[in-house]
C-alpha cells in the first residue's frame, strides 16, 4: 500500500478484491445473516446490508484519499471498480452455491442468505442489483473525499454517529421508555432499530453541530494550556463526581450492571497497570489473584456448609485484600529473576495451577472443586442489604475511585518513579541503587490488593463462584485492556475498560460474533493507534522513537 | 548495600527452600508410588510412549513458537489457531468428502498426502496473511503491541472457522492402514504412534537442513541475529520474516494432520491448549532456540503423562490426573528457577529478553 | 492538594455508600424496576416476546445453540398466541455465571419479556435464578442438572423450573443399569471439572456403592484434554483391579476420546463403558465411531418416534442445515410450549386487542403444570421446579444411531 503506482489501477482492482474478500467471508461465515435480522432503519435498512456495502465504500473512500489528485471522473470510475468487483464477488458466491453443493462443508451458506443476497429475486437480477448498490455505495465513499473538508467531516461524523444511536438503539429505546413512556420511545425507535424520520433528524442535527464545532475549532486560535491552581481543579471535578453518583438512576439494572462489571476490571485493570504498565513485568496469570480475592470472601462468608466463619462483608474485605497481596508476594519471589517472556509464561501457569487447584478433588472438601461455593451473602450497610446492581454500583465505585487514587499517588511518589526506571532498564535502575527485589514485591503485592479486591466484590455479587469464572481469558482480557486503553495510563484502562468489557456486553445479542469482533477491535486499534486511547507519556515518547528508528531503517 | 544483600539472601534462601520444597514433595510421591508398586513395567512403558507421542505434537507446534520468537521476539499468540485452521479446514473440506466417496479407502496414502499438503498450504496462508496485516505494521512498535494483535488474531480466526464449518466437533476419517498396534518390547504401539514419532523425528531433520542448509534458511538465521546487519548484507528481511511464518505453520499444518490421526477429531477451539502447551515447551527448551523446542515438547509430554502417576499417586490425592498441568507449570517454574534461559537457551537470552 | 483530594475522595465514597443504602432503594422501586408481580401487557398487533438465555459462544456452543434451536421450532410451530405473533430474544448465557448474571439483568430490565427459556449450563442457572426471581419473572431451564437449583436449602428460587431431569435421576439410572442389569460390579468413573459432569459421576458412584458395588477409581481429566491413555491407564491398574464398568459423563470432544482411547489401553479391551447426555449427539456418534459397541449411553428417554418428533426433526434440519447437534433441544421445545400453554392460560384479552399476562400467574401456572405432554414425556413440576419427566433410558450405537436398550 505505500508504494503507489501512478495510475492506482492496480491499487483500485486490489482494494475491489479486498472489498470482495470482506463481504464474501462476512456471508459465508454467517455474519450477514444474522445481522440481516436486525434493521438499523425499521424496515429498510439492515446491519446485514452494512456488512455487504460499506467495506467498498470505505476502501473507495480511503483509496479516493490518496489519489485525489487524479481529477474526480477517474476516481468515480476505480471507486465504481472497487464497487463492481466486491458485488461481482458476492454473486459469485451465490452462483457458485447454486451450481455446487458448497453447504455440506460451509455450514453457513443457507438458502436465507442466499435470498438475502439476491434480494429474493433471480440469480441475474439479484447480482445486477448487488453490483449496483455496491458500486453506487464505493462511488458515494470516494466522492466524499471531493467534499470540502469542513463538510466532510461533518457528514462522516454524522453518518458514524447515526450508524451508532442504529447499533445501540434497543438499549436506546428501552431508557427512553423507562424516562418518558412507551409512546415517546415509540416515535423515536421500533423496538430495535431507529424510524426512518428521527434518523434523518439526528443526521441532519448531528451533521450541523459538527458543522459549527468544526468551523468554530477553525477560527479560535490555540489557546494558551490554561493554568488552573487546585481550587479550581477540584472545582471541575464536581459535575464528574455528581455525574458519577447519579449513573444509576440514569442507567437502569441492566446498563448498571454492565457499569459493575466494567468496574470489576477496572479495578483488576488499575492493579495489572501497576505491574505491567509501570513496573513492566509481563504478567499474564493476573486471574491468579482475582480468584484468590473471590475464594477468600467466599469461605469467609458464604452461609453454606463450606462457609467457616460466615464474617460480614466489610469484615473480610480487608482480609481478601490482605490475602491477595500475600499471594502476589509469595508468587512473585520464584519469578524476581526472570524477564520478559520467561517470566509471561511462568505468571500464565500460576494462573492455570491455581485454576486447576481451585476446581480439584483435591481441594473440594474446603472450596467446593467444580461445585464451587453458593450462598454468599450480598453486602449490606445499615441493616438494609444490597441486591439490586444499582446498590452494588455504589461499593464498586468506592472500590474504584480508591483504585484509581491510590495508583496516581502512587505513580507520582518515590515508589512510582524507581517502577519506571526498573521498567526503563533493570541493570541501570539497579546500579543506581534501586532494590529491585523490594520493588518488584512491591508492585507484585499492590497489584495483586487490587485484583484481590475486585474478587472480594466480584463474589457477593454473583452469590455464587465457579472454578470456571477464573480462566485464562479473564488475564487476557485485563492486560489487552490495559493497553488498548494506554498502557500505565489511568484514564486509559477506564476506556479501555469501557471498550472491551462493556461493548461485548452490549453486543450480546451478536453472540459468538462478538469475541470475532473483539479480536478484531484489538487488532485495528493496535495497528491504527498503538499507542492506545489515552496514551500515558512515556508510552507516546517510546512509540515515537520507534518511528525514528524506522526512519534510520 | 548492607540492606540489599540482607533482602537478596532472604530471597534466595526462600528459593532454595521452594526448590527443596518442590524435589521433595517429586521424591516422596514418587518414593510412595514405587513402593506400593501399582503399576507393571509394561505401564511404565506404556506412559513413556503415550508421553513421547504428545511431546512430538508439542514439538512440532513449539518450533513455530521458538522461530518466530528468534526473528521477531515476540510470542505468537495466534500460533494454536495457525494449527487449526490448516487440519480443520482439511477436514472439513477435503478428509471428510474423500472418506464419504471411498476415495480414501482405496488411495489411503494418496488421500492422506493431499490432506496433509492442504493442511500446511491452510496453515501457511494464514500464518501469511496474519503477518502481513496484524504484525509487519508493529515491527518496530513496543513489543506488548503485536502481542496483543497476536491475541486479537487468536480470537478472529477462531470464530472465523467456527463460522465457515460450525461449531460441532467433526470427526476424522479413519484410515484402515494405521489402525491397530505393533509388538514393541515387553508392550504394543500404536501404529499412529509409530507415524507421529517418524514424522516429527523426520520433519526435524528436514527443518535443520533448510535452516542450516538453504539460502532461505540461513536468510532466516541472519535476520534472528540481527536484522539490521541482515539488510545490509542485502538479505530482505521482509521476506526471511514471511519465510519464518511460513516454516513454522507447515510444522504447525503437519502437526495438525498427526492430531486428526491420532485423536480423530478436529473442532474451532483445538488450537487453544496446544497453542499454550506449546508455548511452554518452547519456553521449557529455551525460547528462539529450535532443539530447544524439541527437547521442549518431548519433556512436556512426558511430564503430562509420567507425572500425574509417579509424583502424585503415592500421595494419595484424589483424582490425581486432574492435576497434570500443574506439574507441568511446576516443572516449568522449577527448571526456570535453576536455568532462567529455559534448558538450551543461551545466556544471550536473559540479556535483552 | 492532596488533603484536599483525599477528602472530597472520601467525601465521594462516603456519599456512594449512603446512597447504596437509603438512595438507591428509592431508584430501584421507581418507574426503572419492573413491579414485582406486575403484568406484562402485549399491545394489538404486538408480539409476545419471550427470551432465551442458553450458551451460544465458547467451547460449549452446541449445547446451548441447539436449544435455542429447539426454542425457535417451537416458535415456528406455534406461529400465533390468540393473534398475537411470537418473538425470541436470544441472549447469551456464557455458561459462566457472571454471563448467567448479566444475561439475567438484560432480561429483567425489558418489561415486556414474558418468560425466559435458559440457562444452559449450571452455573448460570444459579446465579441467573436469583436475578429472574428477584424481578419477579419466571425461567424455565431446558439443560441444567445440578441437584442444587431445586434443593431449597441451596440454589433454588422462586421463580425456577426446568425441564431437564436431575442428575440424581440418572446417576442412578446407569448405575442400576451397569450392577443390575449386565451385571458388573466394579467400576470406575471419570468426570471433567465441570459441575454437570462432576455431579453426575458422583451421584452415579453413590448408586453404585447403594446398590453394592465398588468403585475402584474415581478420577478427573481437563476440558480440552486430548491424550486420556495416561489417565485410562493408571485406572486399569487400579488397587481394586481393572474397572468392569467405566462411566464417564463428559461432553463431545473428551467423550469420544476417552471411548476410543480407552479400547487401546491394556487392561481396558473388555471394560464396558458408559457415558451420558453430554455424549448424545450425532457428532459425539461420528467422532465415537467404531469404538461404539460395548458402551452405552444414558440419556433422557426419548420416545422420539412421534408425529410432533418427525416434523421436529424435518423442521431443525431444513432450518439449520444439519441433524441436531445435541441433547437438549427437545427439553428446550419442551419448555417453550410449557411457557406458551401457560401465556394462554393466564393471559387475558382486553377489548382493543391487547393481551394482559400476569406475571405471578405465569409463575402459578408453571408450577401448577401437570401431565404435559412433551417430546421428552409427561411432564409435571413439583414444587421446586422439578418438571421432568424422569425416565431415563440407556441407549447403544448401532450404525450410528442411538438405540434404547433399557429399560
Amino acid at each position: 500500500m505505500d508504494n503507489l503506482t501512478s495510475s492506482g489501477w492496480r491499487q483500485a482492482l486490489l482494494q475491489g478484491f479486498v472489498a470482495g474478500l470482506i463481504t464474501v467471508s462476512a456471508s459465508t461465515i454467517g455474519m450477514v445473516e444474522l445481522f440481516g435480522t436486525r434493521y438499523f432503519l425499521a424496515g429498510l435498512f439492515t446491519m446485514g446490508q452494512l456488512l455487504l456495502f460499506a467495506p467498498p465504500a470505505v476502501l473507495a473512500f480511503s483509496l479516493a484519499g490518496k489519489i485525489k489528485s487524479q481529477g474526480i471522473s477517474i476516481v468515480t470510475v476505480k471507486a465504481a471498480a472497487i464497487g463492481a468487483i466486491s458485488g461481482a464477488m458476492l454473486a459469485l458466491l451465490v452462483w457458485a452455491n447454486q451450481t455446487f453443493p458448497l453447504r455440506t462443508v460451509l455450514i453457513n451458506l443457507s438458502p436465507k442468505l442466499m435470498g438475502l443476497l439476491t434480494f429474493d429475486r433471480s440469480l441475474a437480477e439479484g447480482a445486477l442489483i448487488l453490483i449496483g448498490v455496491s458500486v453506487a455505495t464505493a462511488v458515494f465513499g470516494a466522492l466524499l473525499q471531493f467534499v470540502p473538508r469542513l463538510y466532510r467531516q461533518a457528514l462522516l461524523s454524522a453518518i458514524i454517529t447515526t450508524l451508532g444511536v442504529g447499533l445501540l438503539a434497543p438499549l436506546l429505546f428501552e431508557r427512553i421508555r423507562n424516562f418518558f413512556g412507551q409512546s415517546v420511545a415509540q416515535l423515536v425507535f421500533t423496538s430495535s432499530a431507529l424510524q426512518v424520520v428521527p434518523a434523518i433528524i439526528i443526521f441532519a442535527a448531528s451533521a450541523a453541530l459538527f458543522y459549527f464545532r468544526g468551523k468554530a475549532a477553525l477560527n479560535s486560535k490555540p489557546k494558551a494550556e490554561q493554568k488552573l491552581n487546585p481550587r479550581q481543579k477540584m472545582l471541575r471535578q464536581i459535575p464528574l463526581a455528581i455525574f458519577l453518583l447519579i449513573l444509576p438512576m440514569l442507567l437502569g439494572s441492566y446498563l448498571t450492571e454492565i457499569t459493575n462489571n466494567v468496574g470489576i476490571f477496572l479495578l483488576m485493570g488499575l492493579g495489572l497497570n501497576i505491574v505491567v504498565g509501570l513496573a513492566g513485568l509481563l504478567d499474564l496469570g493476573y486471574v491468579a489473584f482475582f480468584a484468590i480475592g473471590a475464594y477468600t470472601m467466599a469461605v469467609l462468608t458464604s452461609t453454606g456448609p463450606l462457609g467457616v466463619a460466615q464474617m460480614s462483608f466489610w469484615a473480610a474485605l480487608p482480609i481478601c485484600v490482605a490475602v491477595s497481596a500475600l499471594a502476589g508476594v509469595l508468587l512473585g519471589t520464584p519469578v524476581l529473576r526472570m524477564r520478559g517472556d520467561y517470566l509471561a509464561i511462568v505468571t500464565l501457569g500460576f494462573g492455570e495451577i491455581i485454576r486447576i487447584l481451585a476446581l480439584s478433588d483435591l481441594l473440594k472438601p474446603f472450596i467446593g472443586g467444580a461445585q464451587g461455593i453458593l450462598q454468599i451473602p450480598k453486602p449490606s450497610i445499615a441493616g438494609i442489604t444490597l441486591i439490586s446492581p444499582e446498590q452494588l454500583y455504589y461499593v464498586i465505585l468506592g472500590g474504584a475511585l480508591l483504585a484509581a487514587f491510590i495508583s496516581n499517588r502512587l505513580r507520582e511518589s518515590r515508589v512510582g518513579r524507581t517502577w519506571i526506571a526498573m521498567r526503563e532498564d533493570e541493570d541501570v535502575a539497579e546500579a543506581m541503587g534501586i532494590n529491585l527485589v523490594r520493588t518488584k514485591l512491591l508492585a507484585f503485592a499492590i497489584g495483586a490488593g487490587f485484583s484481590g479486591l475486585a474478587g472480594a466484590i466480584f463474589s457477593p455479587k454473583l452469590t455464587s463462584i465457579f472454578p470456571h469464572s477464573f480462566n485464562l481469558l479473564i488475564s487476557i482480557n485485563i492486560l489487552s485492556l490495559i493497553i488498548v486503553g494506554g498502557l500505565g495510563s489511568i484514564p486509559g484502562t477506564i476506556v479501555g475498560a469501557l471498550v472491551l468489557v462493556g461493548l461485548p456486553e452490549l453486543l450480546r445479542e451478536f453472540a459468538e460474533f462478538r469475541w470475532l469482533m473483539y479480536g478484531l477491535l484489538l487488532v485495528v486499534m493496535m495497528l491504527n493507534r498503538p499507542e492506545g486511547f489515552i496514551p500515558s507519556d512515556v508510552i507516546r515518547r517510546e512509540l515515537h522513537s520507534g518511528d525514528e528508528h524506522r526512519a534510520e531503517v | 548495600m548492607k540492606d540489599r544483600l540482607k533482602n537478596l539472601d532472604l530471597i534466595t534462601a526462600f528459593l532454595w527452600l521452594l526448590r527443596a520444597a518442590i524435589i521433595l514433595v517429586v521424591a516422596w510421591g514418587t518414593f510412595k508410588t514405587l513402593l506400593s508398586n501399582p503399576y507393571t513395567s509394561r505401564n511404565w512403558l506404556d506412559f513413556i510412549i503415550f508421553g513421547i507421542a504428545q511431546g512430538s505434537m508439542y514439538a512440532l507446534i513449539a518450533i513455530g513458537y521458538t522461530l518466530v520468537y528468534g526473528v521477531l521476539k515476540m510470542i505468537n499468540f495466534a500460533h494454536g489457531e495457525f494449527f487449526m485452521s490448516g487440519i480443520f479446514t482439511a477436514t472439513s473440506a477435503l478428509a471428510i468428502p474423500l472418506a464419504a466417496s471411498g476415495f480414501m479407502d482405496q488411495h489411503p496414502l494418496l488421500s492422506l498426502l493431499a490432506i496433509g499438503l492442504l493442511s500446511m498450504l491452510i496453515s501457511v496462508g494464514i500464518a501469511l496473511l496474519t503477518e502481513r496485516i496484524a504484525y509487519r505494521p508493529l515491527r518496530h512498535a513496543p513489543r506488548l503491541m503485536p502481542l496483543i494483535t497476536a491475541i486479537g488474531a487468536s480470537f478472529f480466526w477462531q470464530y472465523y472457522f467456527r463460522g465457515l464449518f460450525g461449531s460441532q466437533v467433526r470427526p476424522f476419517p479413519t484410515v484402515a492402514a494405521l489402525q491397530g498396534s505393533i509388538p514393541f518390547l515387553n508392550t504394543t504401539v500404536l501404529k499412529t504412534h509409530v507415524l507421529v514419532v517418524v514424522v516429527t523425528v523426520l520433519a526435524l531433520v528436514a527443518l535443520n537442513f533448510f535452516i542450516t542448509k538453504t539460502r532461505a534458511g540461513m536468510a532466516i538465521r541472519s535476520v534472528s541475529e540481527n536484522k539490521d546487519v541482515a539488510a545490509l548484507m542485502g538479505i530482505n528481511v521482509d521476506r526471511a520474516i514471511s519465510m519464518t511464518f511460513a516454516t513454522g505453520a507447515t510444522m504447525a499444518g503437519l502437526a495438525g494432520l498427526l492430531y486428526a490421526l491420532v485423536y480423530g477429531q478436529v473442532h474451532f477451539f483445538m488450537g487453544f491448549i496446544p497453542g499454550i502447551k506449546a508455548f511452554t515447551a518452547a519456553v521449557l527448551g529455551g525460547i528462539g532456540n529450535i532443539p530447544g523446542a524439541a527437547v521442549g515438547g518431548l519433556l512436556l509430554g512426558l511430564f503430562e503423562s509420567v507425572g500425574p502417576s509417579l509424583f502424585l499417586q503415592g500421595l494419595g490425592i484424589p483424582a490425581f490426573n486432574q492435576l497434570k498441568d500443574v506439574i507441568a507449570f511446576t516443572m516449568l517454574v522449577l527448571v526456570l528457577i535453576f536455568r532462567p534461559q529455559g534448558i538450551m537457551g543461551e545466556r544471550l537470552a536473559e540479556k535483552k529478553a | 492538594m492532596s488533603k484536599k483530594a483525599f477528602s472530597i475522595l472520601a467525601l465521594l465514597v462516603v456519599t456512594s455508600l449512603l446512597l447504596a443504602a437509603c438512595g438507591a432503594p428509592a431508584a430501584s422501586g421507581g418507574a426503572d424496576a419492573p413491579a414485582a408481580e406486575g403484568d406484562v401487557v402485549v399491545a394489538a398487533g404486538d408480539p409476545i416476546r419471550i427470551a432465551s438465555a442458553l450458551v451460544i459462544s465458547g467451547p460449549n456452543t452446541d449445547l446451548g445453540l441447539d436449544s435455542q434451536h429447539g426454542v425457535e421450532i417451537a416458535i415456528e410451530f406455534k406461529g400465533e398466541i390468540k393473534g398475537h405473533a411470537i418473538e425470541l430474544q436470544a441472549e447469551d448465557d456464557g455458561c459462566s455465571a457472571e454471563g448467567g448474571q448479566a444475561a439475567g439483568q438484560k432480561i429483567v430490565s425489558d418489561p415486556s419479556i414474558v418468560a425466559v427459556i435458559g440457562t444452559s449450563c449450571s452455573g448460570s442457572g444459579v446465579p441467573m435464578a436469583q436475578v429472574v426471581s428477584d424481578a419477579g419473572y419466571v425461567m424455565v431451564s431446558p439443560s441444567n442438572t445440578a441437584p442444587s437449583l431445586t434443593d431449597p436449602a441451596q440454589a433454588w428460587k422462586p421463580g425456577y423450573l426446568r425441564t431437564a431431569h436431575n442428575d440424581k435421576v440418572q446417576g442412578a439410572a446407569m448405575a442400576e443399569y451397569a450392577y443390575s442389569v449386565l451385571g458388573l460390579s466394579t467400576a470406575a468413573a471419570i468426570h471433567d471439572g465441570d459441575p454437570y459432569t462432576e455431579g453426575l459421576a458422583n451421584a452415579f458412584r453413590e448408586s453404585f456403592e447403594a446398590l453394592g458395588g465398588s468403585v475402584v477409581a474415581f478420577t478427573a481429566v481437563n476440558v480440552g484434554d486430548t491424550d486420556m491413555r495416561p489417565v485410562l491407564t493408571s485406572i486399569a491398574a487400579s488397587e481394586g483391579g481393572a474397572p468392569a464398568f467405566l462411566f464417564f459423563p463428559v461432553f463431545t470432544a473428551e467423550c469420544a476420546h476417552l471411548a476410543t482411547q480407552a479400547l487401546e489401553v491394556a487392561g481396558l479391551e473388555n471394560t464396558v463403558r458408559g457415558a451420558a447426555d453430554g455424549c448424545f449427539s450425532a457428532a459425539s456418534a461420528e467422532a465415537i465411531g467404531d469404538a461404539a459397541p460395548g458402551m452405552y449411553f444414558s440419556g433422557p428417554d426419548l420416545s422420539f418416534s412421534g408425529d410432533v418428533y418427525n416434523q421436529f426433526a424435518a423442521a431443525y434440519q431444513s432450518n439449520f442445515g444439519t441433524a441436531p447437534i445435541s441433547v437438549f433441544h427437545a427439553h428446550a421445545f419442551d419448555a417453550t410450549n410449557m411457557v406458551f400453554a401457560c401465556i394462554e392460560e393466564v393471559s387475558v384479552e382486553g377489548a382493543d386487542g391487547s393481551l394482559t399476562i400476569n406475571r405471578q400467574a405465569m409463575r402459578d401456572c408453571l408450577y401448577a403444570t401437570s401431565g404435559f405432554q412433551g417430546i421428552t414425556g409427561s411432564l409435571t413440576c413439583n414444587e421446586y421446579g422439578d418438571c421432568a419427566d424422569p425416565k431415563i433410558a440407556v441407549y447403544e450405537i448401532v450404525d450410528g444411531e442411538y438405540v434404547s436398550v433399557w429399560p
